[in-house]
């Protein structure tokens, strides 16, 4: 499965123009509100005409201008899940769960319905109304409905951007399990980092209507360039395994051999996650540092350093691990003589690893 | 109701028979026209509102006039209607085509309301699900906005009931075949010793308004109830 989109359309005060391929998995549309990521969604699902443009799923075009070809949104086998739900309120959630199904033709219906609502544990709401459900449980009956559709590509525009962080802690799990377990392509809108590195097979970076990067998670979050969508979207994303739970409440993991710990975490002793560390949380020595608090010390030698136009710079520092950004000030790489090659230590705070900053599990333990 | 008398119960017969056809067969064109009201952009839009409330604003006689001018025998339609068999000139037909006419304004009004009350979001989250059109319209609008159309209904139904000056003025006031409730009120104050028949033809039309209106209140009620899922 794959994903082709080539755009461009005039908006009031926007113009989009850009063009992605995405592999399957998720592919991830990253960028500033206003950068005309809803805008490449809506045009996915037709529920907006642009003015230029193709779109092709796995070779099945929705739409081509060039030929003037354009499938309606009801004949383009999509699951949509919206940013506020969009639940059909006079239908109970056994109904909604049900809407998509029935439209779908009879021999594309993948989807086992008990499997679904068992996988996103909805089975007691099923006699409910939408009304009498909490944010989060709203969204996960949308992603069944959306799955239950039997869709040839899930479309998330901002899922969890109108819920709490206690409800996004609750439903991020449910797109991971969407990831590893069904094998639809998933094209994600969000401007959140934490949520893209923990999604993310993809990343496509939008600013001002125009894809200027497009990668791998661990490539693009880690380009300065992608900075204007929030200096704190800046961070190496890293894959380790649970080591060990200790009893003073940190975990244990293994980073390439090197040692990380985390504040408790609820996954198994070996379990593969991913873990964001964001760019700023990083401190660079060019010594083995002594007497400090912090626990988590990475042995590396600088890779690259990209100096912007303020103060600061971003140096990628080679680990066993995987390579880990720094966000330090310009004064401090001369301070330190850093360049590419000169050996240095990455310094970590343990407590600057957020929970939202893990990632579920890449394979079963 | 042993207490009416046969001309009184030949006028409450017919005013529910022209009432009732009136609101049934006016029904699927309000909600349509309803629906394009709320919901298209098109040229002539402005106009086509205007001539939909036209008769809320003319005076009724000019309305019945123009039916007469229009679906008399003599009239364009009337002649192309009685054509394929159908005379509504000085018939009950034409009594309930002035009552569906007249109460048509009201009918769209209370349906628009409510489809534009309607998030469109919703429709187009049928139309991502695989819903053509006529089935979003089906599955997510109509339910969506069947307390309007049954307000709109019973509110229509109701001015059906009391329509008089169109009516008068198109198929005129014969006992039996155009005599509905309100002419006959008229017919019983013109000649000496009709009010007692008036009276009660009044205390029936009360009541079927009020009953109309509580009808409405709760079944509006109900169907609000259940479409917003509380």
């Amino acid at each position: 499965m794959s994903l082709s989109v080539r755009l461009q359309h005039d908006l009031p005060d926007l113009k989009l123009d850009l063009s992605f391929d995405a592999p399957s998995g998720v592919t991830v549309l990253f960028g500033r509100s206003g950068s005309g990521k809803t805008t490449v969604v809506n045009a996915v699902a037709g529920l907006l005409r642009p003015k230029a443009g193709r779109v092709a799923v796995d070779g099945w075009e929705l739409f081509d201008t060039e030929k003037n070809h354009w499938l309606p949104p009801h004949r383009r086998r999509l699951g949509y899940i919206f940013q506020e739900g969009r639940l059909f309120p006079h239908l109970t959630v056994q109904q909604n769960l049900s809407y998509g199904r029935w439209f779908a033709p009879k021999r594309a219906r993948r989807e086992n319905p008990s499997k679904v609502i068992e996988m996103l544990g909805i089975g007691h709401l099923l006699d409910r109304r939408p009304a009498v459900l909490s944010g989060g449980e709203k969204q996960r009956v949308a992603i069944g409905r959306a799955l239950l559709a039997s869709p040839r590509l899930i479309l998330a525009d901002e899922p969890l951007a109108a819920l709490d962080d206690a409800r996004k802690a609750e439903i991020l799990p449910y797109f991971e399990r969407l990831r590893d377990e069904v094998s639809v392509p998933i094209l994600y809108v969000t401007h959140s980092a934490a949520e893209v590195a923990r999604l993310a097979t993809s990343v496509v970076a939008l600013q001002d209507g125009k894809a200027v990067r497009h990668g791998p998670a661990s490539e693009v979050m880690a380009d300065p360039s992608v900075a204007p969508a929030g200096v704190r979207a800046v961070g190496a994303v890293l894959k380790v395994r649970v080591q060990q739970h200790h009893s003073d409440g940190l975990t244990e993991l293994d980073a390439g051999g090197a040692r990380l710990f985390l504040p408790r975490i609820p996954h198994q002793v070996g379990e593969e996650l991913r873990i964001r560390i964001p760019a700023q949380e990083v401190i660079l020595s060019s010594k083995r540092p002594e007497g400090l608090s912090a626990l988590n010390m990475l042995e590396g030698s600088v890779d690259t350093i990209r100096a912007g136009d303020g103060p600061g710079a971003i140096v990628s520092v080679q680990t066993p691990a995987g390579p880990v950004l720094a966000r330090v000030t310009r004064r401090s790489v001369e301070a330190l003589g850093l360049e590419p090659g000169k050996p240095c230590f990455a310094v970590i705070k343990t407590v600057a690893l957020a929970p939202q900053d893990v990632g579920g599990r890449l394979t079963a333990p | 109701m042993g207490w009416l008398g046969p001309a009184e119960l030949e006028a409450l017969k017919l005013s529910l028979r022209v009432s009732f056809w009136a609101t049934l067969v006016t029904l699927p064109f309000g909600i349509f026209v309803a629906y394009a009201l709320a919901r298209w952009r098109f040229p002539g839009r402005q106009l086509l509102n205007g001539l939909v409330h036209l008769p809320l604003i003319l005076p009724p006689v000019v309305t019945g006039y123009l039916l007469l001018l229009t679906f008399g025998i003599q009239g364009p339609l009337g002649w192309l209607l009685a054509e394929f068999g159908i005379v509504v000139a000085f018939r009950w037909t034409g009594a309930a085509l002035a009552a569906g006419i007249m109460a048509f304004p009201l009918m769209v009004r209370a349906i628009r309301l409510s489809i534009e009350a309607v998030d469109p979001k919703l429709e187009q989250a049928g139309a991502t699900l695989g819903a053509s059109r006529p089935f979003v319209f089906a599955t997510v609008t109509l339910p969506m906005i069947l307390p309007g159309v049954i307000a709109g209904a019973i509110l229509a139904f109701a001015k059906a009931m009391g329509e008089f000056g169109a009516t008068i003025t198109f198929v005129s006031n014969i006992p039996g075949q155009t005599q509905t409730l309100p002419s006959a009120v008229y017919a019983f104050l013109q000649v000496p010793g009709g009010e007692g028949a008036a009276t009660r033809l009044v205390v029936v039309s009360i009541i079927i308004a009020m009953g109309a209106l509580l009808l409405s209140e709760y079944v509006g009620r109900r169907a609000a109830a259940r479409v917003s899922g509380s």
